[in-house]
């Protein structure tokens, strides 16, 4: 890493919360509430092609359907008040619209924003090697490195600008691992989705940067309702990173994303996301309610998807990263750190879905709870009955700090192959008073020890980090603890 | 430099420290034996702040200042050293991340600058030499997976780091073959100075050959019963605690 580079993750580090500013851009809100109008409004001012349009109007019939039928999740080990989507508007877009030929042209305040968190955009290009792609209140404002990828045929764009310029790809794609059919929160986001990323890499090209966007949410009252999809063709390799700061907000703000991956024949996608949404005050109001359904599927043999995420931010998380393993010896891996405190509740795992023969897979999950908060594990290990030889090894730590916090876990297992091989280890501690006290005594502040300790806690998973954004992690965890420790 | 009145301290109703007398100068080395549960580990907890031990008497001075008031890591950094007797592992912290932030929370105390990384190296290297420390140590977690003498021989490697000016050293030489114990302890020697005390709790005479103490302390039952030159070491070895703790009574009762 450059010293520049190192320079400028410290300021990201630096610029944690603490500061929690809203940008006064003007922005054209849709007025709260959800009908097929709306849905119809989003689509025309997003110019989109009539099958689009139509995709939404089931999904939001599908919606509507469960909502009537109060079929959302109500199983996750999390207790959240009535959320009134009524209430809620659905879109949200800053004045400026996203045609510029340099940065010149974009809004200055918009430009103080970026900076504020951390990314002033002129020096994104000096970031060797990562090319941001910047959702802002749901509109793409600003792509760079696009030529460079382009000479390559990787395409990476807003997903809107993927549904105007590439509608085949897209409509070939959108929905096919996770269809708006899968749940409440899915069937949601497939109604209203806003923006998001699209990312191609075609057939041998190995994405030469690491991809990545920052969401972020300004409007106050807006949902955001992120799409991704990825696609990766056989023989490709992408590492893609998303990461999101949130500025403070008094009421609750419902985060409904999803996120596709489909990776062909030995192609290869590694996903890491930092999340940190505003969690609320320490009573837990107006913090981010934040569902998520995030799956990718092996298609092809040699597959491989590795999700690796940290998650530190919203009031409540909802999120199980997830992989089908279709094609013969494909591999699934899952790497996480969640770390909840305040009144946070986190219900976060994964499912690993194998289907095909010797597939493979791996989770190893470390959730670390302070103050009130409840922090769970949930995953599930299936083995259809035609995945011969298939292996999956799993491992779920948890760390309490303090004694009013919660740690739980629920592996769900679902065998139809005899020949398959499953490990499962899980271990609760909590930060010894020993460990604590043997730090001391070189001389290191009570603070400084936690974090010393609850960082070798998650150090295996940190360092399957892409390293900028590990060294940004680690910084992160540390703002963390130091708000809820000492 | 340490002065130790009366000191009486207790865990979970039961007393362990019975009034400890003892008295350190700059330079000295004491050895503390005696009989296993008599409270030596007690009495380095203590001096050292563990907060599972409660105070219930007397008073400790350290370089004129009231040692049972400060933190724990205040008196780290202070300059008191604890080798624990059970050193602790800290699952996935790295040597040198652990050891950087407490050299350098001790020099900031001290109102010296923060160690740049190339220099923190050069003094890593420099005192893992002085134990013999093995380099693949250095580079894994803390404590983590090391071998009973590994950890002994590090708890001295971060004395060396830290540079203490009162080293407490508890039991280092158990679990130490013979060479490791003549490496350690030549350590030790070639940190004795004239500003430093050592409080070195054993069980055997052997260590003693080697790091010389001034003074030989036997603590039975919470109190130290009797004290003497180097050579009370060598009569312990020979006698066992019996007569001493005989001794003892007869006073008492006297
Ligand atoms: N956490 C504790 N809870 C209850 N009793 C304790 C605790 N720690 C120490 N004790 C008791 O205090 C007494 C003194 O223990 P201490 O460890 O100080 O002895 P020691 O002299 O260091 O012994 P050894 O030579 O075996 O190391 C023992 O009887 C021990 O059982
Ligand atoms: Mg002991």
């Amino acid at each position: 890493m450059s010293s520049t580079e190192t320079d400028f993750l410290q300021e990201v580090a630096d610029s944690d919360y603490k500061y929690g500013f809203v940008t006064s851009i003007e922005a054209e809100t849709a007025p709260k509430g959800l009908s097929e109008d709306t849905i119809r409004f989003i689509s025309a001012k997003k110019e989109e092609p009539e099958w689009m349009l139509e995709w939404r109007l089931k999904a939001f019939r599908h919606w509507q359907s469960l909502l009537e039928k109060e079929a959302y999740p109500r199983w996750a080990h999390l207790e959240y008040p009535e959320i009134d989507f009524q209430d809620i508007s659905y879109y949200s877009a800053p004045r400026t619209t996203p045609k510029y030929s340099s940065l010149d042209e974009v809004d200055p305040q918009l430009l103080d924003t970026f900076s504020r968190l951390g990314i002033p955009l002129e020096e994104q290009k000096v970031l060797a090697g990562v090319a941001v792609d910047v959702v802002m209140d749901s509109v793409s404002v600003a792509t760079t490195f696009k030529a460079e990828l382009e000479k390559l045929g990787i395409i990476f764009c807003s997903f809107g600008e993927a549904v105007r310029e590439h509608p085949d790809l897209v409509r070939k794609h959108i929905g096919s691992v996770v269809p708006y059919t899968d749940n409440f929160y899915a069937a949601l986001n497939s109604a209203v989705f806003s923006d998001g990323s699209f990312c191609y890499i075609p057939k041998g090209v190995r994405c030469p940067m690491e991809l990545s966007t920052y969401f972020r949410i300004n409007e106050a009252g807006t949902g955001q309702f992120e799409r991704t999809l990825i696609i990766a063709e056989e023989g490709s390799y992408v590492s893609y990173l998303e990461g999101c700061t949130a500025p403070m907000r008094d009421e609750n703000q419902l985060h409904a994303a999803v996120v596709e991956i489909i990776a062909h024949k030995d192609a290869e996608v590694k996903y890491s996301t930092i999340q940190n949404w505003y969690p609320g005050d320490q009573e837990g109001r107006g913090g981010i309610y934040n569902f998520v359904t995030k799956r990718g599927i092996c298609a092809g043999d040699h597959a491989k998807i590795s999700w690796t995420q940290l998650e530190t931010g919203s009031a409540i998380t909802w999120k199980y990263p997830s992989v089908i393993l279709k094609g013969d010896h494909s591999v699934g891996e899952f790497y996480s750190v969640a770390f909840t405190k305040g009144r946070q509740q986190a219900d976060t795992g994964t499912k690993m879905i194998h289907l095909g023969k010797n597939t493979r897979s791996t989770i190893i999950s470390k959730g670390i709870s302070a103050g009130h908060s409840n922090n769970s594990y949930r995953g599930l290990v299936k083995i259809g009955k035609n995945a011969a030889n298939a292996r999956n090894f799993s491992q779920c730590d948890s760390m309490l700090l303090g004694s009013t916090c919660g740690a739980h876990t629920f592996p769900y297992l679902e065998i139809s192959n005899p020949t398959a091989q499953v490990e499962h280890e899980a271990t609760t501690s909590k930060v010894g008073e020993d460990q604590i006290f043997y730090c001391k005594q070189r001389g290191i502040s009570e603070q400084d020890a936690i974090k010393l300790i609850v960082n070798g806690f998650c150090r295996e998973i940190l360092t399957k980090l892409p390293m900028e954004f590990a060294v940004e992690a680690r910084k992160l965890l540390d703002i963390e603890l130091e708000g809820s420790v000492g | 430099m340490l002065e130790i009145k009366d000191l009486r301290a207790r865990i979970e109703d039961q007393e362990i420290l019975k009034g400890v007398n003892l008295t350190v100068k700059p330079g000295e080395v004491h050895a503390i034996m005696g009989p296993n549960g008599s409270g030596k580990s007690t009495l380095a907890s203590v001096l050292a702040g563990r907060e599972e031990y409660e105070v219930t008497g007397g008073e400790v001075w350290y370089d004129g200042k009231n040692l049972l008031d400060m933190e724990p890591d205040e008196r780290a950094r202070e300059g008191v050293f604890l080798a624990f007797q059970y050193p602790v592992e800290l699952p996935g912290v790295s040597m040198s991340n652990f050891l950087k932030q407490a050299v350098n929370a001790v020099r900031e105390h001290r109102g010296e600058a923060p160690l740049s990384a190339v220099e923190f190296l050069k003094l890593m290297k420099e005192k893992a030499a002085l134990v013999h420390l093995d380099p693949s140590l250095k580079r894994r977690a803390v404590n983590e997976g090391f071998s009973g003498g590994e950890k002994k021989r590090n708890e001295i490697f971060q004395m060396a780091m830290l540079e203490p000016k009162l080293a407490i050293l508890d039991e280092t030489d158990s679990g130490l073959d013979i060479d490791a114990l003549r490496i350690v302890a030549d350590g030790v020697n070639q940190m004795r100075s004239p500003e430093r005390a050592f409080l070195v709790i054993t069980h055997y005479q052997r260590l003693l050959d080697y790091i010389v103490p001034d003074i030989v302390h036997v603590l039975v039952d919470g109190r130290i019963v009797k004290s003497g030159g180097k050579d009370l070491a060598l009569k312990l070895e020979d006698l066992g605690y019996d007569w001493v703790k005989e001794q003892a009574d007869a006073e008492t009762l006297a």
